[in-house]
């Protein structure tokens, strides 16, 4: 709509009509008009509808007591607390289960990548079966899979698996105890923090000095010291200011501790495998676009292979990696509602699953379900993009 | 211009939605020739489909009442498989015109949904199924048990009542449909299965050894479960209930399948001759033909049949008529008199 005129208009009048800006401008201009208008018209139209047939609308219902309990929490819940409370409930449960896959199916992804390149012929054969099997075996039978064939492993409670007499794994989770933060903590916080600021100058000086002497510095080795050393020294000085809350088994089960439930590991189980499976695919793509002239010419200049790996290919392969990459985050994000089969109580199960069925407000709970997709998904691809523009090649 | 066409089809299949609700459900389901009914996705002796895809049940023999009762054929109904979360949202939109799916009346579903409930197809209560093995023999010793739920029901919201006025804590593990339920009972993964009555010993036989579960005695809940129309439409909603009505009244009266049309044709009873539509008011109130319940229990029975085969002692759950025997004989369930 913004082309240029073929020919430049000449000094003589042209009717307004005839005005290739003001035509574009008009047209775009009563396009909006009209979507916003079906819009307006729809949302007023479903509104009368609803109050015709007797279907109580708005919000108001987010400030009802909600009545009922939820299996995992990050923030205090109880009955008590109100269906608006519900919607945060199930919102970081699904942040949680996203994040978690995330991690764990990016490191997978890349580990599977690189071995299916691997010049070790196992390696290669068991990487691609690995890819050939999970991406191609719907992913709901996979959670399924994962969950049934995980609680049928484990024992009941009353027979649970201790681990070091510290924790304890059962059919109902794995109890592990939680750390319980006494005052000298913040402190260790404080050296962590240090630390982590003090890696950071380190390797900025390191990389100057070796620009300009060509000397090297053991900056990892370094960070790692500063980094977990630092807080780990203050720790011991403050003398060990952090109690362990211990799973302890009465009635049906432990109680107390840091409990970790199954339909949380079979999920992110589940969805990581599946997504690691594409990644990899991304991953061996991207280093096979890096051509092979690169990493000869880095073997020419005396570069150690994971040296050439590390500083040549994978920079470059980055390149192609992160945008498919994204789809892959954002596919694993939506995945996750899935959980609702299992029992986990994301935000689907919870909020457009039993708040919804106590509220019966359908289109609300719906409408705010999938602009919490949206979000999230454009949140994640905004970072994606962001991160991809950093890595874009800069032409000079 | 095609931008704008796409535009007027939109409007279009927006706008008829309202049209066709506005029509009475009577005349469409007349024009159509089905009763579209919405019943549970697979809960033996109340909607279970066997291995012909023909459905049987208590809640499925309602919507054949009301087939027989508004078209003279009770195998004029189309089935709609509904879990917890879609039912409500099916008959709001129009999508089923009656829904017989073990739904328990309660004030909010019945007065903020555009629903209403029309009578008690059947009386239940929320009880617990538990592994005999853990030796529990009450509800009140279940403090800190690990408790299986289906999504989206009343059962949800009773069970935080009983936990929490009893002073007990319990993790709830919410599955979506009855038969994840099940099976995360069989692992293991929680104690006790909470649900209503009557599903627990569904379910119960679909346990690979029924044996190893029991029922604890509590019932912690008034459930009764009713066939749901959407509001505002009198007339269907009459013909639901008084369908309802007729198979109870009929148990009542002594009418059953077997002996209706001798009935008919020899009897003198005046309120036997009522209800069969020879004398009376008969269809005209509910803008049905005069025999349509002679229709109902001729091809789907009276209340005592439908139940005994589908729940009682004929089926495989063998539930008890308690709650739900006559008014006569200390039940609950009680028509008003067909006069």
């Amino acid at each position: 709509m913004s082309e240029k005129p073929l020919s430049a208009p000449s000094e003589t009048k042209t009717s307004l009509l005839n005005n290739p800006t003001f035509r574009s401008v008009t047209f775009q201009v009563v396009m909006v008009l009209a979507v916003v208008a079906f819009f307006v018209y729809i949302a007023n139209n479903t509104l009368n509808n609803m109050a015709q047939r007797g279907i109580s609308t708005g919000f108001g219902f987010l400030d009802q007591k909600a009545g009922f309990g939820i299996l995992m929490s990050l923030i205090e819940y109880d009955a008590d607390h109100t269906y608006g409370r519900t919607f945060f409930v199930g919102l970081l449960n699904t942040l949680l289960v996203s994040f978690l896959g995330i991690v764990v199916a990016t490191i997978l992804g890349f580990i599977i990548g690189v071995a299916r390149l691997s010049a070790n012929w196992l390696i290669a054969r068991i990487a691609a079966a690995y890819i050939e099997i999970f991406r191609n075996i719907p992913l709901l039978l996979q959670i399924l899979f994962w969950y049934f064939a995980v609680l049928s492993a484990l024992p009941s409670p009353r027979q649970s698996l201790s681990i070091f007499g510290v924790g304890y794994l059962n059919v109902r989770g794995l109890y592990l105890p939680a750390p319980v933060p006494e005052p000298g903590m913040l402190a260790v916080g404080v050296g962590f923090v240090l630390g982590l600021v003090a890696a950071v100058f380190v390797t900025r000086w390191a990389h100057k000095r070796q620009e300009r002497t060509g000397q090297q510095f053991p900056v990892f080795y370094t960070g790692v010291g500063l980094i977990i050393g630092l807080p780990l020294l203050v720790f011991a000085a403050t003398g060990f200011p952090l109690g362990w809350d211990m799973p302890v088994l009465k009635g049906f089960n432990f109680r107390g501790g840091l409990p970790v439930i199954p339909e949380l590991v079979a999920l992110v189980l589940a969805l990581s495998i599946y997504t690691a499976a594409f990644i990899a695919e991304i991953v061996r793509a991207g280093i096979l676009a890096v051509s092979h002239g690169q990493t000869e010419a880095a073997r020419a200049l005396g570069l150690r292979p994971n040296l050439t790996l590390r500083l040549v290919v994978i920079p470059q392969a980055m390149r192609v990696i992160i945008p498919p990459l994204t789809s892959q985050y954002l596919n694993l994000a939506k995945n996750s509602s899935l959980a609702t089969a299992v029992g986990y109580p994301d935000l689907v199960a919870v909020w457009s699953g039993t708040t919804l069925n106590q509220t019966g407000q359908a289109v609300e709970i719906i409408l705010m379900t999938m602009a919490v997709y949206l979000t999230i998904s454009l949140l994640i691809s905004a970072f994606m993009n962001w991160y991809n523009n950093r890595k874009a090649l800069v032409e000079r | 211009m095609k931008i704008a066409k796409a535009l007027a089809t939109g409007v279009v299949l927006f706008v008829l939605p309202i049209s066709l609700a506005h029509a009475g459900t009577l005349d469409t389901v007349k024009q159509r020739g089905h009763v579209k009914c919405g019943v549970n996705t697979g809960l033996p002796g109340f909607s279970f489909p066997d291995d012909k895809g023909r459905w049987s049940g208590l809640d499925v023999d309602v919507c054949r009442a009301i087939a027989a009762a508004v078209l003279g054929d009770a195998e004029k109904v189309k089935f709609t498989p509904l879990n917890a979360k879609e039912r409500f949202t099916a008959v709001q939109s129009g999508e089923v015109d009656v829904l017989s799916r073990n739904t328990t009346w309660t004030q909010t579903r019945d007065t903020s949904l555009g629903l209403n409930f029309t009578s008690v197809t059947y009386y239940d209560g929320q009880g617990f199924m538990i592994k005999k093995n853990l030796g529990v023999k009450s509800a009140k010793e279940l403090d800190g048990a690990a408790v299986c739920i289906q999504a989206g029901t009343t059962t949800e919201l009773n069970l935080d009542d009983y936990f929490r006025s009893n002073g007990m804590k319990y993790s709830p593990i919410t599955y979506d449909k009855g038969a994840e339920t099940v099976k995360g009972f069989e692992a293991g993964r929680c104690d006790v299965l909470t649900s209503d009555q009557s599903q627990l010993y569904a379910l119960r036989i679909q346990l690979k050894d029924p044996g190893s579960a029991m029922i604890l005695p509590e019932v912690i809940s008034k459930e009764p479960l009713g066939p749901v129309v959407r509001q505002g439409d009198d007339e269907w909603f009459n013909i639901v209930k008084w369908s309802l009505f007729a198979m109870v009244q009929s148990e009542d009266m002594g009418i059953s399948s077997k002996n209706v049309d001798e009935l008919k044709a020899n009897s003198k009873d005046p309120g036997i001759r009522r209800l069969l539509g020879l004398e009376g008011i008969a269809g005209k109130g509910l803008g049905l033909a005069d025999d349509w319940a002679y229709q109902i229990v001729k091809q789907v029975g009276n209340y005592a049949e439908a139940f005994e085969r589908n729940v009682g002692q004929g089926s495989p759950l063998k539930i008890a008529r308690g709650l739900n025997a006559l008014w006569t004989a200390g039940g609950l369930q009680y028509a008003p008199p067909f006069r």
